[in-house]
C-alpha cells in the first residue's frame, strides 16, 4: 500500500510538472507575442510608471482582457498571457485533486479542495464584472 | 526614457535579479520591487504587482526540475497551502489599503530579516525524533532520497509551522515576494522537515500563493502589462539560466554578497518609506 501509494505520488508529481513548465511556456509565448506588437506600437511613446493610476477596466477583467486581446491590442495581449500563467497553478491544484482522488485519499482530496476554494474566491473578483 | 528603452532596461534588470534570485535561493522579487521602486521610480504598487507576475513563472518554471529530484513533498505542500493562501489574501487585501510608504517600511524590514536568515548556518535536523500525532493523523512525514539511500524524517511542530505560514502567505500578498525565506523557515526550523525537502517543497507553493493574490491585484489594477511583461520575461529567463548552472549547491560567497546587497537595498526602502518619499 505505502509502495504504491509513493509509486502514484511520484508519477502525479510528475505529471504536474511539466504541466506547469508548458503552463508558463505557453504563458510566456503569448506574451512575447503581445509585447512585440505593443512594442511596435508604442515603443517611441514615453514610459510613465511613477504616479499610480490602476489599469483601466479593460486590462482588469477577464471577459474584457478577452475581448482586447481578440482586437489585438498588444496590451491585452500581454494581459491575456499574464492571465494563462496564473491559470497554471491553479490548474495544478485542480489536477491534484483527481491524483489524491485516484489514491482514494479522501483527506488530501478536502484539503486541495479548499485550496481550490480559496484560490476561486480571490479570482471571482477579477472574472465576475465582465 | 521611451517605452522601449524602459522596457529594454526593465528586462536586463530582472534577467539578473532572477539569475541570482535562482543560484542564491533567495528568489528574483526581493531585489526586484527595490530595483523598479528606487531605481527606476515606479510606483511600489506597480512594482508589486509585476513581481507577483515574476514569482508565479518562477515557481512553476522551475517545478518541474524540482520534481525530477523526487524529494519534494506534495502532501505537506498541499497541506499548509490552505494557510499561505489564505494569508495571501489578507496580505492582497492589505496591500490595496494601506498606504505606499508603509508598504515599503514592512518591506525593507522583511528585505534585512532575509538577508539575515540566509547567513545561518544550515541546520542538521535529528532523525529519530517522535512526530507530532497530527503530523501523523495527516500523512505528513516521509522519506526522500540521499547519498546513503532512502532517509526518513518526521513533521514536527504541525500547529507552530502552519501558523508561520499563513505569516509568510500574508507577506508575499502584501509585498508581492515570494517570501521563500519565511517559508523555509517554517519547514526546517519549526517542523523539522529537511533543508532540501523544504526548499523544494517551498518553491512548489509559492506559485499557488502568489495565484490567490494575483487575482486581487488584478482586480485592482496593479497588473500593468507594459512593465510587467518585461519583468516576467526577464526574471523567468534568468531563474531558467540559473538552476541550469547551478541546481543544488549555492555558492557561499555569493549568497553573502547578495545578502548584503539586500540588507543596503532594505534600508533604502525603509528610510525612504519613514520619510515618506516613497
Amino acid at each position: 500500500m505505502a509502495n504504491h501509494q509513493s509509486w502514484t505520488d511520484r508519477r502525479m508529481e510528475l505529471l504536474i510538472g511539466n504541466l506547469l513548465r508548458a503552463g508558463v511556456l505557453f504563458s510566456a509565448f503569448i506574451v512575447v507575442l503581445g509585447g512585440a506588437i505593443y512594442l511596435i506600437r508604442h515603443g517611441r511613446s514615453l514610459a510613465e510608471y511613477s504616479v499610480f493610476r490602476g489599469e483601466p477596466s479593460n486590462l482588469r477583467h477577464v471577459g474584457a482582457i478577452l475581448r482586447d486581446a481578440f482586437s489585438l491590442h498588444g496590451r491585452g495581449i500581454i494581459q491575456l498571457g499574464l492571465l494563462f500563467l496564473i491559470a497554471t497553478p491553479v490548474a495544478r491544484v485542480a489536477f491534484s485533486i483527481f491524483g489524491f482522488a485516484e489514491e482514494k485519499d479522501r483527506m488530501y482530496v478536502i484539503v486541495a479542495s479548499i485550496v481550490l476554494i480559496i484560490l476561486a474566491y480571490s479570482l471571482i473578483g477579477s472574472i465576475w464584472p465582465a | 526614457m521611451t517605452i522601449l528603452e524602459f522596457s529594454l532596461i526593465v528586462g536586463a534588470g530582472s534577467l539578473v535579479a532572477g539569475f541570482l534570485g535562482a543560484l542564491t535561493g533567495l528568489g528574483g522579487g526581493v531585489v526586484l520591487v527595490p530595483m523598479l521602486a528606487l531605481l527606476l521610480g515606479v510606483d511600489i504598487r506597480y512594482a508589486i504587482g509585476a513581481s507577483l507576475v515574476s514569482v508565479i513563472a518562477t515557481s512553476s518554471g522551475a517545478a518541474a526540475a524540482y520534481v525530477k529530484e523526487g524529494i519534494s513533498n506534495i502532501r505537506i505542500g498541499m497541506f499548509l497551502e490552505v494557510a499561505t493562501t489564505l494569508g495571501a489574501l489578507v496580505g492582497a487585501t492589505l496591500a490595496t489599503r494601506i498606504s505606499s510608504s508603509k508598504i515599503s517600511i514592512v518591506f525593507g524590514l522583511v528585505l534585512i530579516v532575509s538577508a539575515f536568515l540566509s547567513w545561518r548556518p544550515q541546520t542538521i535536523n535529528e532523525r529519530n525524533a517522535a512526530p507530532d500525532p497530527l503530523a501523523t493523523k495527516l500523512r505528513l512525514n516521509g522519506s526522500y532520497p540521499e547519498a546513503e539511500g532512502m532517509r526518513s524524517y518526521n513533521v514536527q511542530r504541525v500547529p507552530l509551522g502552519w501558523t508561520l505560514m499563513f505569516g509568510a502567505g500574508t507577506l508575499s500578498g502584501l509585498l508581492g515576494i515570494g517570501s521563500g525565506a519565511m517559508k523555509v523557515l517554517a519547514m526546517d526550523q519549526a517542523m523539522k522537515i529537511p533543508f532540501k525537502v523544504s526548499t523544494t517543497t517551498s518553491n512548489f507553493m509559492i506559485g499557488v500563493t502568489a495565484a490567490a493574490s494575483a487575482g486581487i491585484y488584478l482586480a485592482r489594477g496593479y497588473i500593468d502589462p507594459g512593465l510587467s511583461m518585461p519583468v516576467m520575461l526577464g526574471v523567468l529567463a534568468g531563474s531558467l539560466l540559473g538552476t541550469k548552472v547551478l541546481v543544488k549547491a549555492h555558492p557561499k560567497w555569493l549568497r553573502r554578497v547578495f545578502s548584503i546587497v539586500i540588507v543596503g537595498l532594505g534600508a533604502e526602502m525603509l528610510y525612504k518609506g519613514i520619510s515618506g518619499r516613497i
